[in-house]
């Protein structure tokens, strides 16, 4: 095996450890967070503090019952909650999380495709997300599933056009797709002690990306497909056990991929001012690494934040809001980033 | 390795396009014609034209054929029921045949006996083909967007007038 196999290897295995850890921690986040916000006190009964919660709750997933509705399409049913995975479990590889390293005399990249395309490979794999719920909601035979997988494809749809235009005008001034290129660009500081982040100069952009990543992640107040005041549990209605574990999964990790793409876009990734990034590689990467999961979890912190504090749109002020304001605001913006660039000012 | 990459994505392209023009649940065609539009994008990397790959996922099967689902599943469409002959049918065929003989002549006649190279991947990549498109073809580039344009603003006009007359 070549070494610059086992070096890609190695750096998947990692980021699979980090993000399969994401869903038991998130959940008992959300669940404490809640409970938090809303005065009371969340599960406690499970382990200190109630972190084993997440735990049990694993193993009442695998033991209950898998149901399969008589009149659901087996296949596609089946076949859904795996699909959730897919974007989750395949995004993270242009996401860099440190700079180029010397491990065994060899020189090699902390990120594991380093692809000429990056962050446009990262919006094709994520966009394929779809799919999984579209097809839940439709093999399920269920009046709701298939108003949430309805709900569903308009929704992506809309919030994805306003999320990739914000994501051009970032890569506008840095002129490459690779997100090691966005990092490089967002090192240095204005005024001396102001890190040079993208969010500062692009914030409208920044707006932007994160109201359109609540949609793109179905989390409220924007989670229609699944509205359970109106639809039960939208697509996943009729799944059960592992199944409906899977989805949970896809969820979460998808939410975790796309807040590392928020902090590595807006900023600066795994680069902190007044960090030197120096000592043997091992070290290098586990800073790298620590410090791009640190403002990763500042994301998934908001992530939960605002799901406790604001209550769901309705999907005709879900669609104005896509159509009618991000959408132009995102134009305006490309715009006004287009022209600095030109200009010379950013 | 390449080899097999290619063959495998190949074989399942061929395989999934056959179910979409075979399959009488319009969902499983949308679906089977999800996977041809992800193998041609393997087709694309292997070619040395990662940018196309992307592009073709983030594009045709990240937002066309999700809006084809949701036509699909609003109009509720179920499968296929029309059996026999019809003549709808067989002119969409024939003329079909006709279009594809007549590209086949334009390509053939346009290139047949020529030494021919293959493409190169700095024709492919993505600074060059960014020039080719906003530099060398700008003009054609911009009719292309045009088009789509005057499709868009057609549908829209389309929709309105519908909803003022039912209203």
């Amino acid at each position: 095996m070549s070494f610059e196999l086992l070096a890609t290897l190695a750096k998947t295995g990692l980021w699979m450890a980090l993000l399969l850890q994401v869903t038991p921690i998130m959940v008992w986040v959300e669940r404490r967070g809640s409970a938090m916000i809303q005065d009371r006190l969340g599960p406690n009964r499970v382990g200190p503090l109630g972190l084993f919660q997440a735990l049990a709750d694993a193993v009442k997933f695998m033991c209950k019952e898998d149901i399969t509705p008589a009149e659901a399409d087996k296949f596609l049913h089946r076949l859904a909650p795996l699909l959730a995975l897919v974007p989750a479990l395949t995004t993270f590889v242009v996401i860099p999380f440190g700079p180029d390293v010397t491990a065994f005399g060899r020189q090699v990249p902390l990120v594991v495709a380093g692809a000429e395309t990056g962050v446009l490979l990262l919006l094709a794999l994520a966009s394929l997300g779809v799919y999984s719920l579209v097809m839940a909601g439709y093999s399920s035979n269920n009046k709701y599933s298939l108003l949430g997988a309805i709900r569903a494809s308009a929704q992506m749809i809309s919030y994805e056009l306003a999320l990739t235009l914000a994501v051009v005008a970032v890569l506008l001034p840095v002129g490459s797709f690779e997100l090691s290129e966005v990092v490089r660009y967002q090192q240095g500081q204005f005024l001396g002690w102001i890190p040079k982040w993208n969010a500062l100069p692009q914030f409208v952009g920044f707006l932007v990306f994160v109201v359109a990543a609540f949609a793109e992640t179905n989390r409220l107040p924007f989670d229609l497909p699944e509205a359970e005041s109106e639809l039960v549990a939208g697509y996943h209605t009729e799944y059960s056990s592992m199944k409906f574990a899977l989805f949970f999964m896809g969820e979460y990790m998808g939410m975790a991929t796309l807040s590392c793409l928020a902090a590595t876009l807006y900023l600066g990734g795994w680069h902190l001012p007044f960090l030197s990034y120096s000592g043997p590689w091992w070290w290098v990467a586990a800073q790298g690494m620590g410090v791009l999961v640190g403002k990763a979890t500042l994301f998934l912190l908001f992530f939960v934040w605002v799901r406790w504090t604001f209550p769901r749109f309705r999907f005709d002020q879900l669609m104005r809001l896509g159509w009618k304001v991000l959408l132009p605001l995102a134009v305006l913006n490309l715009i006004a980033v287009a022209a600095l660039t030109v200009g010379g000012v950013l | 390795m390449e080899m097999a990459v290619f063959l495998l994505f190949a074989a399942l392209a061929l395989v999934s396009s056959l179910v979409v023009v075979l399959h009488r649940n319009p969902i499983y065609a949308v679906m089977s014609l999800v996977v041809t539009f992800v193998s041609i994008a393997v087709m694309f990397v292997l070619l040395g034209a990662p940018f196309l790959a992307a592009v073709q996922v983030l594009v045709y099967t990240g937002a066309i054929l999700v809006l084809f689902l949701f036509v699909i599943m609003l109009l509720n469409v179920s499968g296929d029921s029309s059996r026999g002959f019809d003549l709808h049918k067989a002119l969409a065929a024939v003329v079909a045949a006709g279009f594809a003989l007549l590209l086949l002549t334009l390509f053939w006649g346009r290139y047949h006996g020529l030494d021919l190279s293959p493409l190169q991947e700095s024709d492919v990549a993505l600074k060059p083909l960014a020039r080719a498109l906003l530099d060398t073809y700008l003009l054609p580039f911009e009719i292309v967007g045009l088009l789509l344009l005057a499709a868009v603003t057609a549908a829209t006009v389309l929709a309105r007038r519908s909803q003022d007359t039912s209203s």
